[in-house]
């Protein structure tokens, strides 16, 4: 039952096949006996979990089930979830017990879902390799010499391992997609403002987005539906409906318009990611689809442009962890300098305080309108690069990362590990919606090696489009259903 | 050398919204501490802020009531520092597009003429909490209740000349948000708090000199003496041959002294951004035309119709217009009464010394405006003199009848105006008076004018006040003039 995806689940359970019960227990006993090496789970609530199940069991009962109902879920410890640690992966909310929910927490316990646990992430979400954790790096459950990619990184291998069908994640300049595509699932940042950011603990407000990320596009899908909407508690979420996902997911692609982006193909792209994309192009092609080549020509601007603003509003975001009220507090403080020094100090890992030493300086006087105001022009540029396109394609396709999940410890210099996030940052910019599905593996391994990533990318709003894309896609090719070894090992 | 004394005033004013301005939590002054800080207030991970629209509107009655230019759209923006009772390490204020323009407000100087001060801009913001030194054994303790209470920042230009013109200013500031009810105005609350920018320079120049800014200056009368140490500072300073630093300064009210916070080295560097968690506030024009609508007539309108239309002199016009409950309680009297300058001249006179003597104020008053009224109608129409007046309303202070009427019929001070009954008392008088009489037939005709003063004391003390000291003066002048 590990291996299904949440349709299938719901299916299982509507038949009577077992209980929201027995799927949670199989779960946990999984997570119990493979997460030890693999270290997706920051913390592992069987409590909570088997305590919703059994709610979940009665609505079923009673006639009462919707399609997310005792459906097992994992998220993201960047959540806050009432009455359970929430660390963002921090020294700094180790000893953190969240006395509220996440509106996106509050979401999928009301409409029926068992969380099993919080998953692992670089700290604060600030890192593409989930090393950055203070619990320590996750392993790719492809190749555990790898890295699952990150910050979502515990998400993505918990899903890949088959031990929970879904997870949520939270995207900033990648942290969904590119995780995704390290672990061969799928995963969707939907554009800024659909989902709601509060009790997400905030890294880059103006990026930050919260997403799902499953075995199939048609999860997310499911998932998508439950999260989306206005919240009258986050002023930057959108009052626009929230389409029907499921029912878009069966449109045909005749005639769907896809774009390449020139700058996207060119140096760094490993061959053979390239070759993946360019063959899940031509699967596109056969389904209907034209392709062209289209200009995004501020794309080199991005990633400069990224790391001025999200460290600025990171810097600034991150002040209310002073040791004063919650969180890490050092021993014996002198007085106020050297509580707020050393709480800090002990507090965050090496790649938050850069990034807080980084977004400090271009916030200071003197060098504001150099670095923000700059980055935030640029900003607007690659937005209307995107906008222009979308006139001309529905769709721009492009790998996920320029590479497959690369070996743990292999990038030590930070700009190299920045570097990772080419293809997904300017979409936080942007603010538009993207989504990541398997579309092939590296060679050279048994199960040919690690996977690679298909990211397609659609206008503010388009997730219903994108989803379709993807699930067609999913229609076509088997690669979603790839399983790494330990997801096929059964109990 | 002559100086020129040159000062700016920042006043915060706390805006008088049910909740915060970024969270439901309640803005109740005096509650246990910490028990009206929620989640947003407590600046917890994950925590969003959502603008209260009830501090919008005040913020923009305040730019009407002022002729301020109301910009379509406003930003807030994040001030970031590190203090304990500034629990998100950023104060949410707006830096670069506030939500209030430029305006002017006019004060009232000594000589009665007026003097506009211009605003430069007022901008919303958040108020942090407070520390609290005592009873923590060397520790300090963080009450957050205030965290998140919206405040208006009204920044004025550097137009005042003298203490005494910067503290009209914050009476005016004062009176203009009581009067739109946007403030409780209460500074021992500290609803109303400012900071003091003070400069000297020669007077002819044309630059300014060096200022320093004097922070906790909350009270009017506190502005007057921080203003007063400052020059004197100053002076001194320049005059020794030296130079005014570019600092803070806190007034030390027990001291009546500022002293020096931290230079301009030494200050923080806020690095401002746009808060990304907010919209930016945009205003369209008939949103702005409602509440222009809603206004309710402000203190410089009403002091210009008090005179104008009413006639009173510009003192009673300005003292009258001070505060709206002074001025509401005015216009209830008048309309009562029915004339303006005898409720002028009561509710200034014996009202506000009755109220003086016992520090009440006017909403306090245990006369009400309507009974206050119809004495003095009473006084008008005659029915009792005007001494017998302030014992009716000394008898409605103390609560000894419902109304001016009920007392005057209890105590028996119904004027007599029944000529007969005069003429008796009259007679009485001239012939308990040989003396005085003979005195006045003996007078040379100019003279008895004057002399006529004695008996008509005696008439009145006989009549216990009640008679009519018309009547009672030209009876008696027939009467003794018959006589000679």
């Amino acid at each position: 039952m590990h291996d299904k995806t949440l349709s299938e689940l719901a299916s299982a359970l509507d038949a009577g096949e077992f209980s929201s019960r027995e799927l949670a227990e199989t779960l946990l006993t999984r997570i119990d006996r493979f997460d030890g090496n693999l270290n997706s789970f920051i913390s592992v609530t069987p409590d909570q979990a088997l305590a919703a199940a059994d709610r979940a069991d009665a609505a079923r009962a009673r006639g009462e089930a919707g399609p997310l109902t005792g459906m097992p879920l994992a998220i993201k410890d960047l959540f806050c979830t009432e009455g359970v640690k929430t660390s963002a992966g921090s020294r700094m909310l180790d000893n953190f017990i969240s006395p509220y929910d996440a509106t996106v927490v509050e979401k999928l316990k009301a409409a029926g879902t068992v969380s099993l646990g919080k998953t692992n992430m670089d700290e604060f979400a600030m890192g593409s390799s989930n090393e950055n954790s203070f619990y320590g790096p996750v392993k790719n459950p492809w190749d555990t010499e790898a890295v699952p990619g990150g910050s979502s990184g515990g998400s993505a291998a918990a899903v890949a391992a088959g031990l929970v069908p879904a997870a949520m994640g939270t995207d900033t300049g990648g942290s969904i997609r590119q995780p995704a595509a390290f672990c061969g699932i799928t995963g969707l940042k939907p554009t800024y403002g659909r989902v709601s950011r509060y009790g997400m603990i905030a890294f880059a407000s103006s990026l930050d987005q919260a997403g799902p990320m499953a075995r199939t596009a048609e999860d997310c899908a499911l998932l998508l539906g439950a999260i989306a909407g206005h919240d009258l508690r986050d002023s930057t979420s959108v009052a626009r409906g929230v389409p029907d996902y499921i029912e878009e997911l069966a449109a045909p692609l005749n005639g769907l318009k896809i774009g390449l982006p020139r700058e996207y193909f060119g140096d760094g792209m490993d061959p053979e990611v390239e070759a993946a994309v360019r063959e899940a192009v031509k699967v596109y092609e056969s389904l209907g689809a034209t392709v062209r080549e289209v200009s995004l020509p501020h794309t080199h601007y991005a990633i400069p442009a990224y790391y001025v603003i999200a460290p600025a509003e990171a810097s600034s975001n991150l002040s209310r962890f002073d040791g004063v009220r919650f969180g890490h507090r050092c021993d014996n403080p002198e007085d106020l300098i050297d509580l707020y020094k050393r709480s800090r100090a002990e507090g965050f890992g090496e790649e938050v305080k850069r990034r807080i030493l980084i977004g400090t300086h271009t916030l200071s006087e003197g060098f504001f309108d150099a670095y923000y105001k700059k980055a935030q022009q640029v900003r607007r540029l690659i937005r209307q690069d995107f906008l222009d396109a979308f006139e001309e394609v529905d769709v721009l396709m492009s790998p996920a990362s320029p590479t497959p999940a690369f070996d743990l410890g292999a990038r030590k210099d930070p700009v190299s590990m920045y570097l990772q996030d080419i293809y997904t940052i300017a979409v936080n910019l942007a603010g538009i919606p993207g989504i990541s599905v398997p579309a092939g593996f590296s060679g050279g391994r048994p199960m040919g090696g690690r996977p690679i990533g298909l990211q397609i990318l659609g206008t503010h709003f388009a997730e219903a489009r994108l989803l379709n894309v993807a699930h067609q896609f999913q229609q076509a090719t088997d690669w979603h259903r790839r399983r790494p070894a330990i997801a096929e090992e059964t109990l | 050398m002559e100086w020129e004394t040159v000062i700016g005033l920042e006043v915060h004013v706390q805006l008088a919204t049910r909740s915060k301005i970024f969270s439901g939590a309640s803005t109740a002054f005096g509650a246990a501490p910490n028990s009206q800080a929620c989640a947003v207030d407590l600046g917890l991970p994950g925590v969003l802020p959502v603008l209260n629209e009830a501090a919008v509107a005040m913020a923009v009655q305040f730019g009407l009531a002022i002729h301020a230019e109301i910009p379509e759209i406003s930003v807030f923006d994040r001030k970031n520092y590190f203090y304990p009772d500034l629990p998100k390490g950023y104060q949410t204020s707006q830096m670069h597009h506030p939500i209030v323009g430029a305006g002017e407000v006019e004060i009232g100087l000594d000589d009665g003429s007026t003097k506009r001060i211009r605003v430069h801009h007022a901008h919303l913001e958040e108020d942090a909490g407070k520390s609290l030194h005592e009873d923590f054994h060397g520790m300090t303790g963080v009450d957050l209740n205030r965290a998140g209470t919206p405040l208006l920042e009204i920044v004025s230009e550097p137009d005042m000349r003298s203490a005494k013109e910067a503290a009209a200013y914050l009476k005016a500031i004062h009176s203009i948000v009581t009067y739109l009810g946007i403030s409780d105005g209460n500074m021992a609350e500290g609803s109303m708090r400012c900071d003091v920018n003070v400069s000297m320079r020669p007077i002819g120049q044309a630059e300014f000199g060096t200022r320093a800014e004097i922070k906790n200056v909350n009270s009017f009368r506190f502005v007057e003496r921080a203003i007063a140490f400052e020059m004197e500072r100053q002076v001194e300073l320049l005059e020794d041959g030296g130079t005014v630093v570019q600092e803070t300064r806190l007034f030390d009210p027990d001291r009546d002294e500022t002293r020096s916070m931290r230079t301009k080295e030494q200050a923080n560097d806020y690095r401002y951004f746009p808060c990304p968690d907010l919209l930016p506030v945009v205003l369209d024009q008939a949103y702005v035309d409602h509440l222009r609508a809603a206004l309710p007539e402000l203190p410089a309108d009403k002091r210009a119709r008090f005179q104008g239309e009413l006639g009173l002199s510009a003192y009673d016009a300005g003292v009258l217009s001070a505060s709206r409950e002074m001025a509401e309680y005015f216009e209830a009297v008048k309309e009562v009464c029915g004339d303006a300058k005898q409720a002028a001249n009561w509710v200034q006179g014996e009202l506000s010394g009755a109220l003086n003597r016992k520090g009440l104020a006017i909403v306090d008053s245990p006369v009400s405006a309507r009974q206050l009224g119809e004495l003095i109608q009473r006084v008008m129409d005659e029915t009792i003199s005007g001494k017998a007046a302030k014992e009716v309303f000394q008898a409605l202070w103390n609560g000894q009848g419902e109304s001016a009427d009920a007392i005057i019929e209890a105590k028996g001070l119904k004027q007599v105006t029944d000529s007969g009954a005069i003429e008796a008392m009259i007679d009485q008088v001239i012939s308990d008076s040989p003396a005085q009489v003979a005195q006045y037939r003996d007078a040379e005709p100019d003279k008895r004018g004057k002399m006529i003063g004695y008996f008509v004391g005696q008439v009145m003390k006989a009549s216990r006040g009640t008679a009519n000291p018309q009547q009672v003066n030209q009876l008696l002048k027939e009467k003794l003039d018959a006589l000679c």
